[in-house]
């Protein structure tokens, strides 16, 4: 759909290579998400994705390639560079500020903008989204409960007014009753217009609620199709859906 | 049928000796606080009382005067060591590593003051315009101090950063080494004098009636006192002290909500300087003497303040300062002096560091220290 309308891709990856020392993770890594689209990366361990992530943001250099934002060549640019122009992260295991309060994690995601009162309108919006983290405003983001760091975790993200989230495992470490509402939230956060770039080992789950899938092996981008498409894919359904 | 004897049973019995020796110490150091206070308590309503002229026969008994004095002077030392304390504590925050090089930023703001007061002095300023040039005195202290910090900062600590926490900190003890010297190469080995304070700001004087204190003691405990309140402002309530306690609690998240952990380092080292300065001179007035050693003491007792006070948090730094501070006053003549023992004012380094080794056994995170997880250090 949005390969169509001519805009260009909000985040790109042009023939990257990343190495950490001498082993080389990514291998001409090539791929586009559009404005609005929700897309998955799949993988086994080891396969890369965290280290994807982290090039999109800034927090690997990659040895060979481009990282484009907007259609702007941003691999050399610092992470705040690109927080600033709409890449933001929930990292895996949300890793909240856990001794500081609730309110003080959301408005750290607000760091780089210094519109009060468009922060505030947004504060407002996650607390519509989530009206249990209002509550638990003044509270250490410590002692909140695994489904509810979760949602701080989301909202600070929020907070820096992203067009794109990226999601590193946003479903590791939960209570199995709490992954069915968290990608819940993902649909919701995506249906409000923010591109999504998840990393999942819940293949299943996050095939069913995405528009396109990749799948990295070793560093190597390779199926790369509809989500419908790949979850037809029989040799996707014996590798990562653990069915026969 | 004895337990056999296996690595396990052996590990957890060394830890029960270990712990029944704690809890050993734990009770003879109480019990010997609690024995001294009631002898001083007895000392105090009758000074030749049974037990005092067994074993203080020259017990006298302190008047409320004197006791105001030792509690007054105990606050005022209490309140620099807690203004020093505040930049062991937030360095630890931020980087997990002991700043022992930072009592060297104390006495590089304590030598900036005696130079500038002494210049202004001799100039004729220091006697015609006090205040003012006070004020001067104190922002280049200021600076140079917060100058010297951020340097260190950056030459010594910045090219370590990533490596084991040992290195750092063996650093810092070469970098104290390294200022001391320069101290000595500069301004030479010997003691050095600030120049005489105005009568009006040194003499005692009444406070709301009843409590007659020295002016410069006066003066050392409000300056503290704005200080700690300006420094609470900064860091709970501006935007750099919200990436402080970000990058205190984790570089790598902090970094991507956008925030420059390297400059909020920097910050964090410039902060403390810029308190070290302030105690430095607050120092230099009290005692109106510096040597290049001048830093060794109250730093050392400064990061025993800010254990006691429970390291990385900046309310116990201030907290365990005046702890300590009003202890190595207070304690020899009220806990050591009913047993005793001779000449207890030249115990009060030793009283602090008992301070120090007794709130650990009690309470090992200090006074306001939260438990910091192996996650959260990690």
């Amino acid at each position: 759909m949005s390969d169509t309308d001519g805009a260009p891709p909000l985040l790109e990856m042009r023939g990257v290579n990343t190495h950490y020392g001498a082993v080389h993770i990514l291998k001409d890594v090539e791929f586009s998400i559009y404005p609005g689209e929700l897309v998955c990366l799949l993988g086994g361990n080891a396969s890369g994705k965290s280290t994807t992530l982290k090039t999109l943001l800034g927090m690997v250099a990659p040895t060979t390639g481009d990282v484009l934002l907007n259609g702007e060549i941003v691999t050399d640019e610092s992470i705040s560079y690109r927080v600033e122009r709409g890449v933001t992260m929930v990292p895996e295991n949300r890793r909240l500020f856990k001794r500081l309060s609730v309110k003080d994690n959301l408005e750290l995601g607000a760091f780089l903008r210094s519109d009060r009162s468009a922060i505030d309108a947004d504060l407002e919006r996650i607390f519509e989204m989530f009206p249990r983290v209002k509550e638990r405003l003044s509270q250490k983001a410590g002692t909140l409960s695994g489904g509810e760091q979760q949602m701080v975790a989301m909202g600070r993200a929020l907070m820096s007014d992203p067009k794109v989230l990226l999601m590193d495992e946003p479903s590791m470490g939960l209570a199995p009753a709490l992954v069915q509402t968290n990608f819940e939230l993902i649909k919701q956060i995506h249906s409000q217009g923010v591109a999504i770039f998840v990393v999942e080992q819940n293949a299943n789950m996050a095939l069913s609620i995405a528009d396109r899938g990749w799948v990295l092996q070793t560093g190597r981008v390779v199926l790369d199709d509809t989500a419908e498409a790949l979850l037809a894919n029989p040799h996707l359904r014996a590798s990562y859906l653990g069915e026969t | 049928m004895p337990p056999p004897v296996t690595a396990e049973n052996n590990k957890l019995n060394r830890r029960l000796g270990v712990d029944a020796f704690l809890t050993f110490m734990r009770v003879v150091m109480s019990t010997f606080v609690i024995l001294g206070l009631l002898m001083f308590i007895g000392q105090q309503i009758d000074p030749d009382n049974f037990v005092a002229s067994r074993i203080n026969p020259d017990a006298t008994g302190l008047t409320a005067a004197q006791f105001e004095g030792l509690v007054i002077s105990g606050l005022s030392q209490g309140a620099m060591y807690g203004l020093i304390a505040l930049g062991y504590s937030m360095v630890y925050g931020v980087l997990g590593f002991i700043n022992f090089a930072h009592g060297e930023v104390f006495m590089v703001g304590a030598m900036t003051g005696m130079i500038t007061s002494n210049k202004l002095d001799e100039s004729g300023a220091w006697e015609s315009n006090f205040l003012l040039s006070l004020l001067f005195v104190l922002v280049i202290a200021i600076i140079c101090s917060t100058l010297t910090a951020i340097i260190m900062e950056r030459v010594a600590y910045r090219p370590l950063r990533g490596s084991p926490r040992l290195i750092p900190l063996i650093t810092s003890i070469g970098v104290s080494f390294f200022i001391q010297n320069v101290s000595v190469v500069l301004l030479g080995p010997g003691a050095k004098s600030y120049p005489t304070l105005p009568e009006w700001l040194s003499k005692k004087r009444e406070l709301l009636g009843f409590v007659t204190i020295e002016g410069t003691r006066l003066m050392v405990l409000v300056v503290a006192a704005i200080s700690m309140v300006a420094l609470w402002y900064l860091v709970e309530r501006t935007k750099i002290g919200k990436a402080m306690r970000a990058v205190a609690e984790d570089k790598e998240i902090a970094s991507l909500m956008g925030i420059n952990v390297n400059r909020t380092i920097v910050t964090t080292f410039a902060v403390g300087g810029a308190m070290a300065g302030v105690a430095g001179i607050l120092w230099g007035l009290l005692f109106r003497s510096v040597v290049h050693t001048t830093g060794f003491l109250p730093g050392i007792k400064a990061f025993s303040a800010a254990v006691v006070g429970g390291i990385g948090n900046m309310g116990g730094a201030m907290a365990g300062g005046i702890t300590l501070g009003s202890a190595e006053s207070v304690a020899p003549l009220i806990l050591l002096e009913p047993w005793g023992i001779d000449g207890v004012s030249q115990l009060k380094d030793a009283v602090a560091f008992l301070v120090l080794i007794f709130v650990l056994l009690v309470k090992p995170t200090g006074l306001f220290g939260e438990r910091l997880s192996t996650e959260d250090r990690a």
